[in-house]
C-alpha cells in the first residue's frame, strides 16, 4: 500500500489486525465494492433537495432519521436540532454540522452521551449502520454541512513516500500538539483530553479532521485539503505499522516513561545484582 | 538533657571515642565460618565448573556478535510477543550484553564461592597529619617566604597580585563576542520585531498556501506563517519562524469579546494570534474550539482566544500577542502590521505592564 | 585514633622480605615484567598500600560504583557516537534509509543521529546504551547521595568529598541536559527553547546571557556546536577530575562501615582489594556494562525519528525533559504567574524562581547540610562508623521531607501524563501540587521522625526486654504474654554503639563571652533541642543491669548459649 520500499522494509512484521485486514489480497477488491456501494448510498443521501423530494427512499430515510433523532438526540439538541443553551441539559444546535459529524459522533459511540459532561467519550455504538445513515440524512436536512466522504477521499492508497514525509510534517504541525508525537493522546484543561489515535480507521481520522468534534478544531477541506488529510492518515498508519526499531516502546509517552524504566529496570536491576554481590552466602555450619 | 557535657562551648573538642563509652562491650569480630565450598570439595568443583561455564560462554557470544554484525541485514525485524524490534540492534545488543554480563557474573561468582572469604581488619589513622609533619611544614614554609624575600620587598607582592588579577582580563574579555550585545537598538531589530509587516499574507505552515476568510469555518484552527518566511533559509529561517508563527482561529462572533481598540484587527470572528507562548516560548496550538481556550503543552499556560488572548491559567503572565489582520484585493488574509508588542517570553529591559490584560479596551 | 597494632600492610611488608623461593607460580611468571616496570616506576612501592587495602562489603556501598561504571560506559559509548555525529545546524535534505523523513529538510545534527540509528551497524545500540547509561548514571548518583545522607557518611572528615559529590551530581545533570539537546529533534529543540526562555528570565542580565549563549537569537546556528563542546569536553573533563579526587579521598579516608560486632571507629573490616574486592568490583563493572547493553538492545529510548526534526513552530503533547530535569520542569509548571514591574523593567519570577531558584535551593541545601549539622552538634570528631538512620530522627526526617518535596515537583513535571493516565483534571493536579509541594514535606518530616523514634523504642525494648520469640504463654490467671528471648552480644552491641547527642538547655554561665558569642551559642542550643529533644537515649549500662536483674536472667548472651536457648524453646514448642 505504501509503495515497494516500505513493504520491503516491513517484511515479516505482524501488523495490527486492522491493517492486516486492509493489506489482505482481497482488501483492494473489497474496498472497491464497498466504495462503490458507499458512493451510491451517499450520493442518494447528499444529493440536492430537489431530487430528495422526488426520491421516496430518501424521504423515508429522513423520516426514519427524524424518528430516531426524537428518541435519542432531542433531549439535548432540541426536537428540531435547534440546540439547548440553557438549563441543566445542554446541547449545541445541529444546523450545518452536516452528515459527516453525525457519522463520526454516533459511529464512535460519542453520541448520544451517557450523561452530560465535559467531554463525550468514545464507547460501543448502539446504532446500526442504517440507523446512523438515517440520522445523518435527517441532520443533513437541517442545514448545509460537510457530507460523509467517500472512501477514495480518506483512504491513503498508493501514497508516495514524499507525501508520507509531508504527512508527517503536517501531523507534527497540526496534530501532535494535542495528540502527541506518536498519536498517544494528551491532556487538555479541566479533565478533558485529546484521545489516542492508535488503531483508528482512516474514515474516523478523516471525519475528525473534517468536522472538529467537541473541543477539537475544524480542519476544513478548503484549508487542509483532502490530499493533506490523506497524507496525515497515511503517515499515522505507516508510523503505527512500523515496529519500534529500538525494542520495547515503553508506552510511547516519551521521557517520563523512559525515566520510570531507567529507575525500575536500570537502577533496580543493578541494585539487585549489588545485593547478590554483597550478600553473605550460605555457611557450611 | 544536661548542660555540662563536652558539647558545652564553641570550640570545645568532643572527647575522641574510647571503648569505655559503650554500654555493652564490643564482643569482637564474629567467628569466621567456612562456606560449603570451603569444606566440600564437590561443591567447590561445582562452583568451579559454573564459573568456567560463564567464562566459556563469553567467546561464543563475542563471535556471535561478529556474525550478527556482518550477517544480519538492517531491515530485518523480530516479532516476539510484545517485543518488536530491529533484529540487528536486538541481536548485537543481546550477544554483547550477555557476554559482558556473563563475564561479570563469572568473576563475582568466583569471588563469592572460591576466593578466600575471610574478612580482614585494617586500622584507621586520623585524616589529619601528625604534629611533627605540621611543624615541619610550617617551619619550611617560613623559610620559603624568607628565601623569596617577598616580605622585605613588599612592592613585588603587591604588583604580583595586581598582575595575576589583570592577566585574567584578556581571557574574560575574549568572551565578550560570544554573541551580539542586546543593546536597545539590537533588541529593537531582533527580539522585538518579526517579519510580519503590512500586507504580508497569512499562509498555512508547511504548504505555504494563502487563506481566504470564507474558507475558514467556525471552530477552525490554522497554523500559519507569514508568506515572506518562504524566502528565507537556514538559520535565518529558523530564527524568524521561531517568532513569526501564528494561529488563525474562527469563532462565532456572538460568543467572543473583542475590545473596541481591536475591532478592526479581526475579520468577523477570524482572529490571529502569536503561536509563541509568553511564558518560555513553546509554540502553542492546543485550541479548544468550544471554550476558545488555548493550552500550552509544555507548562500548561492557558489563554482565552475569545478574549484577546488573556491568561486564564498557568505560569504565563502576559496575554498572547494578537496580530491585526484584514484581507487584500484578492480576498486573502493579510497582516495589517507587525505585532504591537514583542512575542515570546518577557525580559528584564522591557516593562510589559501595559500589555493587554483582562478588562482593557 | 591511630592504633599501633600490626596492620595488613605490615604483614605484606614482612612477606616481601622473605626469600623468593617461597613465592607462588603466578609471581614467578610475572617476575620479569614486574621487575622491568618496577625498575622504572617503582610499582611495588606504589602498590604496597593498595594491594591488600580493605573495603567493607555492603550492597549500599555499590551504589556509587553503579554511578562510576555508568560513567565509564557513557565515555566508551560516547566516544563511538562522536565518530559519526555531526554537531552542525546546517540545513540539509535527508536521504538516509528512514522512509518517513526522507526528503525533509533538517539539521546535519539530526540527520547524522538518524544515520547512527539506521545506517551505522550497532549505532542504534550505542545511542540507546548511551542514553540509558545517562539516566542510570544520574539515578545512581542521587541514590548514592541518599545513602550517604541517611547514614551520616558526610560527617568529618568526609565533608569535602560530599561537596565534590554534589558538584558531580550537578555536572551530571547539566551534561545530561546538553546531551538531550544535541540530536536537534523536536523534543531537544523544545527543551532548548525552554532554556532560552529560562535564561531570558534571569533578572538584569537575562537578554545578555541569552544572546551570549545562543550567539544571538534563538535558535541561531551555534548552540549545538557549543553544547557539543560542553557535552564531550568541558563537563566530562571536570567530572573525570572530580571522580579522581573523590576516589582518592575514599582511599585516603578508608571506607566507612556499618556498626556491628568488631566493627568500630578505629578499624575497617572487609575484603582486601586483591583478590576478592577486585573480582567483585571488576565483575560488577562488567555487570553494569552488560545490563546497560541489554537495556539498549531490548528497550527503546529517545526514538528521535518519531519526534521529527526540530521545527520552531511545532510542539508535541508529552514534551518532557529526561527524568533528572523533571523536578525543575515541575516547579516551572506549578508556579503561579508572578511578574513584577519595577520602573521600566520586568522581573519574571514565574520563570526565574522555579527555573533557577529551585536548582540553587536543591544543590545549595545539599551542600550546606553537613556544615549545619556539625555546627548544631558542635561535634569536631571524626566519624567512620555509619549511623543507623533511626538514631538521628531529625536528619532522617529532613532527608525524607526533601525527597517528598522533590517527588511532588517530579509529579508536577508530568502533570499532563498524570491527568491522562489517571483520569483527573490537569488543572486540579496543578492546584493540588501548589499546596502539596509545601505541605507534603512537612507531613513527611513529622511522620518520618515519629517512625524513627518508634524504631528506637523497638530497639530499646529489644535491649531491655529481649527479642520477641513468637511464643505466647498463658498464665494461670488467663493472662496472655509473649515470651522474650535474650539477644546476642553482637546484636546488643549494634543496638547500643551509637552516641547520644544531647539537646542543650539555654546556657546560663555566660561570663566572659561577647554578646554575639552568647547569641550564637543560644541559637545553637535551640537548634540542638529541635534536633535531639525527642530522640530516644540509648539504654545505659545501669539500665541494662537493672533489666537483667528484673528478668532474673542475662539479657545478652554469647552465640553458643543463644543457640542452646533456641533449641530449648523449640523443644518446648514441640511439647
Amino acid at each position: 500500500m505504501f509503495g515497494p520500499h516500505l513493504n520491503q522494509d516491513m517484511r515479516g512484521i505482524r501488523v495490527r489486525l486492522l491493517s492486516s485486514r486492509r493489506r489482505h489480497p482481497a482488501a483492494k477488491a473489497l474496498l472497491l465494492v464497498f466504495g462503490l456501494f458507499m458512493m451510491g448510498a451517499l450520493y442518494s443521501v447528499v444529493a440536492p433537495p430537489v431530487q430528495v423530494s422526488a426520491d421516496d427512499t430518501v424521504t423515508q430515510q429522513v423520516e426514519e432519521g427524524r424518528a430516531l433523532f426524537a428518541v435519542g438526540c432531542a433531549s439535548c439538541h432540541g426536537l428540531n436540532g435547534e440546540g439547548q443553551t440553557s438549563g441543566t441539559i445542554q446541547g449545541p444546535p445541529l444546523a450545518g454540522v452536516g452528515a459527516a459529524a453525525v457519522d463520526f459522533q454516533v459511529s464512535t459511540g460519542r453520541m448520544p452521551m451517557a450523561r452530560p459532561g465535559e467531554q463525550a467519550a468514545a464507547k460501543p455504538n448502539r446504532y446500526s449502520d442504517e440507523e446512523i445513515a438515517a440520522l445523518a440524512a435527517y441532520v443533513a436536512t437541517l442545514g448545509p454541512g460537510p457530507a460523509i466522504p467517500e472512501p477514495a477521499e480518506y483512504t491513503p492508497a498508493n501514497i508516495s513516500a514524499e507525501d508520507l514525509a509531508r504527512g508527517g510534517e503536517l501531523f507534527r504541525t497540526n496534530c501532535s500538539a494535542c495528540h502527541n508525537f506518536e498519536g498517544a493522546g494528551g491532556a487538555l484543561p479541566n479533565g478533558k483530553y485529546a484521545p489516542p489515535l492508535v488503531g483508528l480507521d482512516d474514515k474516523r481520522l478523516y471525519l475528525a479532521m473534517l468536522t472538529g468534534p467537541q473541543q477539537m478544531p475544524v480542519f476544513s477541506d478548503e484549508v487542509l485539503t483532502p490530499e493533506d488529510k490523506r497524507a496525515i492518515i497515511g503517515y499515522l498508519n505507516a508510523l503505527h505499522e512500523q515496529p519500534a526499531a529500538g525494542g520495547l516502546a515503553l508506552g510511547g509517552l516519551g521521557p517520563v516513561s523512559e525515566g520510570l524504566w531507567a529507575w525500575i529496570v536500570g537502577l533496580g536491576g543493578l541494585v539487585f545484582f549489588a545485593m547478590w554481590i554483597a550478600a553473605k552466602g550460605a555457611k557450611a555450619k | 538533657m544536661s548542660d555540662d557535657t563536652a558539647h558545652g562551648q564553641p570550640g570545645t573538642e568532643v572527647a575522641t571515642v574510647d571503648e569505655e563509652r559503650y554500654p555493652v562491650p564490643d564482643p569482637g569480630l564474629e567467628e569466621h565460618l567456612p562456606r560449603l565450598t570451603d569444606v566440600d570439595e564437590k561443591a567447590a568443583d561445582r562452583a568451579t565448573r559454573q564459573v568456567a561455564t560463564f567464562f566459556g560462554l563469553v567467546p561464543i557470544l563475542s563471535i556471535g556478535f561478529v556474525v550478527v554484525y556482518f550477517a544480519v541485514p538492517g531491515d530485518a525485524w523480530v516479532d516476539f510477543g510484545p517485543l518488536q524490534a530491529n533484529s540487528r540492534n536486538l541481536l548485537l545488543g543481546l550477544t554483547f550484553g550477555l557476554a559482558l554480563l556473563f563475564l561479570g557474573i563469572g568473576a563475582v561468582h568466583w569471588a563469592r564461592k572460591l576466593m578466600d572469604d575471610e574478612e580482614k581488619i585494617d586500622y584507621r589513622h586520623s585524616a589529619a597529619s601528625s604534629e611533627a609533619d605540621k611543624n615541619y611544614m610550617l617551619t619550611e614554609l617560613d623559610k620559603v617566604v624568607d628565601e623569596s624575600k617577598i616580605t622585605r620587598r613588599k612592592i613585588i607582592g603587591r604588583t604580583l597580585l595586581a598582575a595575576l588579577a589583570t592577566i585574567l582580563l584578556p581571557m574574560i574579555v575574549g568572551l565578550a563576542d560570544l554573541g551580539p550585545w542586546p543593546t536597545k537598538k539590537k533588541r529593537a531589530e531582533t527580539i522585538e520585531k518579526t517579519i510580519w509587516a503590512p500586507g504580508v499574507r497569512v499562509v498555512q505552515d508547511i504548504t505555504f498556501t494563502p487563506i481566504k476568510p470564507e474558507d475558514i469555518e467556525i471552530g477552525q484552527l490554522i497554523n500559519g506563517e507569514p508568506a515572506n518566511l518562504q524566502e528565507l533559509e537556514g538559520a535565518e529561517f529558523q530564527i524568524e519562524k521561531a517568532k513569526a508563527a501564528v494561529i488563525v482561529v474562527r469563532m462565532d462572533p456572538n460568543t467572543i469579546t473583542i475590545p473596541p481598540s481591536r475591532q478592526d484587527w479581526a475579520i468577523g470572528g477570524i482572529l490571529c494570534y502569536s503561536k509563541i507562548c509568553t511564558h518560555v516560548g513553546c509554540p502553542i496550538s492546543l485550541w479548544e474550539q468550544q471554550t476558545h481556550h488555548l493550552l500550552c503543552p509544555c507548562h500548561q499556560s492557558t489563554f482565552d482566544l475569545g478574549n484577546s488572548g488573556v491568561v486564564v491559567f498557568g505560569p504565563a503572565a502576559r496575554a498572547l500577542p494578537q496580530l491585526p489582520i484584514t484581507t487584500d484585493a484578492e480576498g486573502y488574509i493579510i497582516a495589517r502590521s507587525d505585532f504591537t508588542v514583542p512575542v515570546g517570553p518577557s525580559y528584564f529591559e522591557r516593562d510589559s505592564r501595559n500589555d493587554f490584560k483582562e478588562g482593557d479596551n | 585514633m591511630a592504633e599501633p597494632a600490626a596492620t595488613v600492610n605490615d604483614e605484606t611488608a614482612v612477606q616481601a622480605q622473605t626469600p623468593k623461593k617461597e613465592l607462588g607460580p603466578v609471581f614467578k611468571a610475572a617476575a620479569g615484567p614486574t621487575k622491568w616496570l618496577d625498575d622504572r616506576l617503582g610499582i611495588a612501592g606504589l602498590g604496597r598500600p593498595f594491594l591488600r587495602k580493605v573495603f567493607p562489603d555492603h550492597w549500599s556501598f555499590l551504589l556509587g560504583e553503579i554511578a562510576l561504571y555508568s560513567f565509564i560506559v557513557l565515555i566508551l559509548s560516547g566516544i563511538f557516537l562522536t565518530i559519526w555525529f555531526k554537531p552542525s545546524m546546517a540545513e540539509i535534505e535527508y536521504e538516509g534509509s528512514y522512509e518517513l523523513l526522507r526528503g525533509l529538510h533538517m539539521s546535519e545534527a539530526y540527520a547524522s543521529t538518524l544515520d547512527i540509528s539506521f545506517d551505522i551497524r550497532g549505532g542504534l545500540l550505542l545511542r540507546q546504551m548511551h542514553h540509558w547509561a545517562a539516566a542510570v548514571f544520574v539515578a545512581a548518583m542521587l541514590t548514592h547521595s541518599l545513602r550517604i545522607f541517611f547514614t551520616g557518611a558526610f560527617r568529618k572528615p568526609r565533608e569535602i568529598n560530599w561537596l565534590i559529590g554534589v558538584a558531580m551530581l550537578t555536572l551530571g545533570i547539566i551534561n545530561g541536559f546538553t546531551g538531550y539537546s544535541l540530536p536537534d529533534d523536536l523534543l531537544s529543540g523544545t527543551g532548548l527553547r525552554f532554556v532560552d526562555g529560562l535564561i531570558r528570565a534571569i533578572p538584569v542580565i537575562g537578554t545578555w546571557a541569552e544572546f551570549f549563549v545562543f550567539a544571538g537569537e534563538f535558535p541561531g546556528e551555534l548552540i549545538i556546536p557549543r553544547l557539543y563542546m560542553v557535552h564531550i569536553l568541558l563537563v566530562p573533563a571536570l567530572l573525570l577530575g572530580l571522580i579522581a579526587v573523590h576516589l582518592a579521598l575514599v582511599v585516603y579516608h578508608k571506607h566507612t562501615q556499618y556498626p556491628g560486632a568488631g566493627r568500630v571507629q578505629g578499624n575497617v573490616v572487609g575484603y582486601p582489594v586483591f583478590p576478592v574486592y577486585a573480582a567483585k568490583a571488576g565483575g560488577f563493572f562488567l555487570i553494569v556494562f552488560g545490563v546497560l547493553t541489554l537495556m539498549g538492545a531490548v528497550m527503546q529510548i529517545n526514538p528521535v525519528w518519531v519526534f521529527g526534526p526540530y521545527n520552531p513552530a511545532e510542539v508535541t503533547a508529552g514534551s518532557q525533559p529526561d527524568w533528572y530535569m523533571g523536578f525543575v520542569e515541575g516547579g516551572i509548571r506549578i508556579m503561579p504567574n508572578w511578574e513584577w514591574h519595577i520602573g521600566s523593567t520586568t522581573w519574571s519570577w514565574n520563570v526565574a524562581i522555579p527555573g533557577l531558584g529551585l536548582m540553587g535551593l536543591f544543590f545549595g541545601l545539599m551542600a550546606i547540610y553537613p556544615f549545619v549539622e556539625a555546627w548544631v552538634t558542635g561535634d569536631k570528631s571524626e566519624h567512620h562508623l555509619l549511623d543507623r538512620p533511626r538514631n538521628n530522627p531529625t536528619r532522617t526526617a529532613f532527608g525524607v521531607a526533601a525527597m517528598t518535596g522533590y517527588a511532588m515537583l517530579w509529579i508536577g513535571g508530568g502533570n499532563d501524563l498524570v491527568a491522562t493516565q489517571f483520569d483527573v483534571s490537569l488543572n486540579a493536579v496543578t492546584y493540588f501540587l501548589r499546596v502539596a509541594v509545601f505541605v507534603a514535606p512537612v507531613i513527611a518530616f513529622l511522620v518520618t521522625k515519629r517512625i524513627c523514634i518508634g524504631l528506637q523504642h523497638a530497639d530499646r525494648d529489644r535491649m531491655l526486654h529481649g527479642a520477641e520469640s513468637g511464643v505466647i504463654d498463658r498464665a494461670p490467671s488467663g493472662k496472655y504474654s509473649e515470651r522474650h528471648r535474650p539477644i546476642s552480644a553482637a546484636q546488643a552491641f549494634t543496638l547500643t554503639q551509637h552516641e547520644d547527642i544531647p539537646a542543650l538547655l539555654p546556657a546560663t554561665d555566660t561570663d566572659g563571652y561577647s554578646e554575639k558569642e552568647i547569641r550564637r551559642e543560644q541559637l545553637r542550643r535551640k537548634a540542638t533541642r529541635f534536633f535531639f529533644i525527642d530522640t530516644l537515649r540509648r539504654p545505659t549500662r545501669a539500665e541494662i543491669e537493672e533489666a537483667e536483674h528484673h528478668h532474673l536472667h542475662p539479657m545478652i548472651i554469647g552465640d553458643g548459649e543463644h543457640h542452646a536457648i533456641e533449641a530449648e524453646e523449640e523443644h518446648h514448642l514441640a511439647k
